[in-house]
């Protein structure tokens, strides 16, 4: 199965592949939540929710649920 | 040729775009509603040079021209409707020179409705810090704009803007890109069905309420004839596909813009942000420097604006006495001194606390720590069926619950915004400030524990009492409430700011203002009335009251007579009987009828019980007494016929208790009714809250007595 933006650590990156899910909310396109950026998981709150990510420069938080439609390939940190 | 140029000021929250206007504009600058909706509308006017006048609009801060609130729907309705008088002849487009790519998004979408549109980037002062380097030539080619740096921290590039403003007709109203090959049939055939429309305008149109939720969409006016909307000939999820593409095409556009005119050395970027984050965010130190922060908010409001709100306090009551000693007497100089300046002084009073407060709020937001609050909330604030959003509100409403419900548009799930909306009421709002601050002086023993003050410790614990009644509400609701609605949270964690003075300054003016002329219209005409009410009454006992007193008591002094006279006027004065005709409802909590007039009163606008008592106690009092007395010293002198004082400590807390739980502000249930579009929940709050307040009154006063 493939990795999506939940499954990621603190401190991780991965590579956005898909957001085409419908519930994702386009308001987080706009923001620059789009295929093909980075996405590093910069902090997570209690009980690892909401997320709070850097996507190519644009920082934001969401909720691990909507995180969790978000598909994303890992980048492994040499 | 009219000389004055119509600006519309856009741009994504977070960019210092008011920043912008504020500089712009100075103090020039007034703060209405758009008609018929609660939107803040912020204009202002600007000299330019050769005889121009800019009028300048600064516009909600949205992401870009699709609306998800009707907030950020304000900006297109304006971009789309060429007949609205503030209709822009440019529009001013604000980025952050540290997020321009997410910036530019509804740059391209505001040039593809073919207005002249001018590009300022900001926090210019930044760049070096951040190592980024731009090549305007090669940006102003690339987008068909022209750029202005600006940095409102330096105060530098400002001229160059007003410059570039003044010189509108040169700047290029074209398109930079073009977004119809996502999907080619489908625009042809929509500007085929309306040849002489844009077709982006049309394509807004179509996809205007596509984002919003149910409740919204009643809200937004349709800004074209229906026969637009009709030419629908995809479904919404079709068409929230293609808007979709379309994000994604303009993004590619910028990509490669920015490719050629921006780089970014980022060996030479400092992020303080990231560092900051990993303990302001953490989840053990973010909690706890929260509550510190929290802490020191209220301890500022109760301990720092103490000392002007009883200078206020006394120069009104010396003020209402200077008045009465120095016209001559009569009806009118009784009107003024205990009717109107009384009732006045009870406004100002607010003035520091709430200050204060609005202070501490903006300072949150500008600096934007805010945003991290609701990152640490939204977790536990969901458990209660409310969005870490909610903590905005839920702050706000310790100010004002007015604009805190407002606030609360920002959230974006329907149920946890309902929610939000109807707690938010539960919070010590300033309005109940000064009841809370003048009953705990009454009632409260002197004394300490812990380094607090009795009386401080019990202010905290109503505060405490406020936020617990908000919290547990919302979670009986959550589990009563049957809505479905998509559940989605997006908030943006800005990079963090020293605050701007001018905008801080401004923000608390505009916000302090604001309350105090529409608190303070509704406290004036009560005083008004009330004193009215007071100073006649129906039948032979208000008239012959004189004689009456005299002939029950004929061997008392002459002071005492008059205020024996006095009190005998009130009790059968108008105001009198209808407080003796609720008395019954209400002795069972501990108040007397006195109490029971301020409480009457107390529905339009809890503020005015400390207005009305002064009001009563005045007019109840001989008034010749040569001794300026505060409305404290009245009501502690305020006696039952056998002698006992009217405020025990029962009496006391069981006041305090129905002021924090019962729902007594007329302006918080329009608000609720407009953003609810719906009688049905101010109702419900309003009989609610009071049932809550009373029940809890009278346990506390029936236990303490």
């Amino acid at each position: 199965m493939q990795d999506t933006l939940a499954d990621l650590k603190r401190g991780e990156k991965g590579i956005i592949t898909d957001v085409s899910s419908s519930e994702i909310p386009l308001k987080l396109l706009e923001m620059g939540c789009l295929p093909g950026n980075e996405v590093e998981l910069v902090q997570v709150a209690h009980y690892a929710d909401p997320v709070y990510l850097n996507i190519s420069g644009s920082h934001l938080a969401i909720r691990k649920e909507t995180a969790g439609h978000i598909l994303i390939e890992k980048v492994t940190n040499e | 040729m009219s000389k004055q140029i119509n600006v519309a000021l856009i741009g994504n929250p977070n960019t210092g775009k008011t920043s912008v206007f504020n500089a712009l504009t100075g103090l020039n600058q007034k703060v209405g509603n758009y008609p018929g909706i609660t939107v803040d509308k912020k204009q202002g006017v600007c000299k330019l040079a050769r005889g121009f006048k800019a009028h300048i609009i600064d516009l909600p801060g949205t992401y870009s021209l699709n609306a998800s609130s009707i907030d950020e729907n304000v900006v297109i309705e304006l971009l789309l409707n060429k007949n609205d008088k503030d209709f822009p002849d440019i529009a001013v487009v604000v980025t952050d020179v540290e997020n321009l790519k997410r910036n530019l998004l509804i740059f391209t979408q505001i040039k593809d409705l073919e207005i002249p549109t001018l590009l300022v980037i900001n926090m210019a002062d930044r760049m070096s810090k951040k190592g980024i380097s731009l090549d305007i030539d090669v940006l102003e080619k690339e987008l068909n704009t022209k750029i202005a740096l600006v940095s409102t921290r330096k105060n530098q590039g400002i001229d160059n803007l007003k410059e570039l403003i003044t010189s509108y007709k040169s700047i290029p109203a074209k398109p930079c890109l073009n977004t119809t090959d996502i999907d080619i049939s489908y625009f042809e055939n929509l500007q085929k069905a309306f040849p002489s429309q844009l077709l982006y305008k049309l394509w807004l149109v179509i996809t205007q309420d596509v984002n919003f939720g149910k409740t919204s969409r009643q809200e937004i006016d349709a800004v074209a004839p229906d026969s637009y909307r009709d030419f629908k000939t995809k479904s919404n999820t079709d068409l929230k596909r293609l808007q979709q593409k379309e994000t994604i095409k303009r993004y590619q556009f910028i990509n490669n813009v920015l490719k050629k005119g921006q780089t970014i050395d980022l060996s030479q970027a400092t992020d303080l942000r990231i560092k900051l984050d990993r303990i302001l965010t953490h989840k053990v130190w973010g909690y706890i420097i929260f509550f510190i922060v929290l802490f020191l908010m209220f301890q500022a409001v109760y301990d720092w604006a103490t000392y002007p709100t009883d200078l206020i306090d006394e120069s009104f009551a010396s003020l209402s006495d200077w008045v009465k000693n120095t016209l001559p007497p009569g009806a009118f100089t009784n009107l003024l001194s205990d009717g109107i300046i009384a009732g006045i002084g009870g406004i100002m009073v607010f003035i520091p606390p709430i200050s204060f407060l609005f202070l501490f709020i903006a300072l949150l937001e500008e600096s934007g720590y805010m945003s991290r609050v609701v990152f640490l909330m939204d977790r536990v604030m969901r458990r209660f069926g409310l969005s870490g959003k909610s903590v905005v509100p839920l702050i706000s409403g310790n100010a004002c619950a007015v604009p805190a419900v407002m606030a609360a548009r920002n959230i974006e799930n329907w149920k946890e915004r309902l929610i939000t909306i109807l707690v938010t009421p539960f919070t010590t709002c300033s309005a109940r400030l000064p009841v809370y601050v003048i009953i705990i002086a009454l009632v409260i023993p002197e004394g300490s524990f812990l380094g607090m003050s009795y009386k401080a410790l019990t202010l905290m614990g109503l505060y405490i009492i406020g936020f617990v009644a908000a919290i547990a509400s919302a979670y009986i609701l959550n589990k009563i409430l049957k809505i479905k609605s998509k559940s989605y949270f997006v908030i943006e964690m800005p990079s963090y700011k020293v605050p701007l003075f001018k905008n801080v300054a401004l923000t608390v003016i505009e916000k302090t203002k604001t309350f105090i002329l529409e608190a303070g219209k509704i406290i004036l005409a009560i005083s008004i009335v009330l004193w009215v009410l007071a100073s006649y009454g129906p039948g032979d006992d208000f008239k012959n009251a004189e004689s009456i007193v005299k002939t029950e008591n004929p061997s008392i002094s002459e002071t005492e007579l008059e205020d024996k006279i006095a009190s005998y006027k009130l009790e059968n004065s108008y105001i009198g009987i209808i407080g003796k005709t609720i008395e019954p409802v209400i002795k069972p909590l501990g108040y007397d009828w006195k109490i029971g007039i301020g409480l009457v009163t107390s529905f339009a606008a809890r503020e005015v019980f400390v207005g009305t008592l002064a009001t009563i106690y005045s007019v109840g009092s001989a008034g010749e007494k040569e001794d300026e007395d505060t409305i404290k010293n009245k009501m502690a002198a305020e006696v039952y016929p056998d002698g006992s004082k009217v405020f025990t400590l029962a009496t006391g807390i069981s006041l305090l208790l129905f002021y924090a739980f019962a729902m007594q502000c007329m302006s918080t249930l329009a608000i609720v009714k407009r953003e609810t579009n719906s009688w049905k929940w101010p109702i419900i709050q309003l009989f609610s809250m009071t049932t809550i307040a009373y029940v809890v009154a009278l346990i506390a006063f029936q236990f303490l007595k």
